[in-house]
């Protein structure tokens, strides 16, 4: 968290719109550990990462649909699960992604 | 009532100011998801996940997590929490501002510690010796220490090779909850030391807490592989690989 919280400030002072995504469970092996984070702005800048680059595009599309909607979501992403295919989880293993908008 | 936004805000603030604390997030369940609970080891601090049960045993859960550091997704029939814990980084006080603590320091901060060096001598506390450690302190091991507020993610070697500095600094670091408290010398002034400790009305319990000759034994002869030894004790102690029946030495 501390490696992306010097940019979420400056955008929380900038009055910019963030969604925030955190890895909140792995299984098998995974490059980013639980607690990582990633943020997006609706303005389409992002700071951080959720896993070796394996899901940053499906996650930053999901965020900046939580902004749209508000409401949270919890995104999985797996070697056996079709949509990781999709995005290409070269990276093996299971990883679960919680992603909300930050009004702070 | 507090928002979810601002709990999080809460929590960047207490791990900015290196404080053990925890968020929970409902994060998948029947309800809404994204309600949220700030706490730390003294219970909840703020916010609800919507049920008061569910607080409850997220309340008794985090206070383990805690203690391990683990973050984890807590599951509760449907409704799963996830719990995210962030405790402060080590810290590796070094007393004695001599050639060890040159390796030393680098050591730590390889593995992840925040450094500290005092010594009361300002020809060998300068910031040409320690460049890279995040705090170079001059002054007297009895005003120093106190004002660094050792705690549980303290770690404190004692290696000036001078007594009237060693002695007061071990007094200070035996009476507060740093885990792991390592002195210099051989056990001839380990024996001498002791005498002194006890004469400072430290008691044999406490005394027992220190690890001297400092180190694991790796047949260390230089600074460096004495510092070497030094820091693979720490990571012991730390991991928890050290027995703690007072036999010493690794398990």
């Amino acid at each position: 968290m501390n490696d992306i919280l010097p940019t979420l400030e400056a955008w929380k002072a900038a009055g910019e719109e963030i969604a925030l995504a955190t890895v909140v469970r792995t299984v098998g092996s995974s490059p980013r550990p639980v607690g990582a984070k990633m943020a997006v702005t609706a303005s389409e800048k992002m700071v951080g990462s959720v896993s070796g680059g394996c899901v940053e595009g499906a996650v930053s599309e999901a965020a900046l649909e939580v902004l749209k909607t508000r409401a949270p979501k919890l995104l999985k992403f797996g070697v056996a699960d079709e949509e990781a295919w999709a995005v290409g989880l070269s990276c093996g293993g299971t990883i679960e992604v919680f992603v909300e908008p930050l009004e702070w | 009532m507090v928002t979810s936004g601002e709990l999080f805000g809460e929590f960047v603030e207490k791990v900015r100011e290196g404080k053990p604390a925890a968020l929970a997030t409902v994060i998948e369940g029947p309800g809404a998801t994204g309600a949220r609970m700030l706490l730390d080891r003294s219970g909840i601090l703020g916010g609800t996940l919507g049920d008061e049960a569910l607080d409850r045993s997220v309340r008794e859960r985090t206070a383990a997590l805690l203690r391990e550091g683990a973050s984890e997704v807590f599951e509760a029939g449907p409704v799963r929490v996830f719990i995210e814990v962030h405790l402060p980084p080590p810290r590796l006080v070094i007393v004695g501002a001599v050639h060890i603590a040159i390796t030393l320091g680098r050591l730590a901060r390889e593995m992840g510690f925040r450094v500290v060096v005092s010594d009361a001598r300002g020809r060998f506390a300068t910031p040409e010796r320690f460049p890279d450690v995040d705090e170079l302190i001059l002054g007297w091991p009895s005003e120093v220490l106190p004002q660094l507020q050792l705690d549980e993610f303290s770690y404190v070697v004692v290696i000036t090779h001078d007594a009237k500095l060693d002695n007061p600094a071990l007094v200070a670091a035996l009476r507060s909850p740093a885990p792991y408290v390592g002195a210099l010398g051989s056990k001839r002034t380990h024996a001498r030391r002791m005498k002194a400790l006890r004469e400072a009305g430290l008691s044999d319990e406490e005394i027992g807490r220190i690890h001297a000759p400092i180190g694991l034994e790796i047949g260390a002869r230089t600074p460096q592989e004495i510092a070497l030894a030094t820091m693979a004790e720490i990571v012991a102690v730390r991991n928890g690989a050290w027995a703690a029946d007072g036999a010493g030495g690794p398990r």
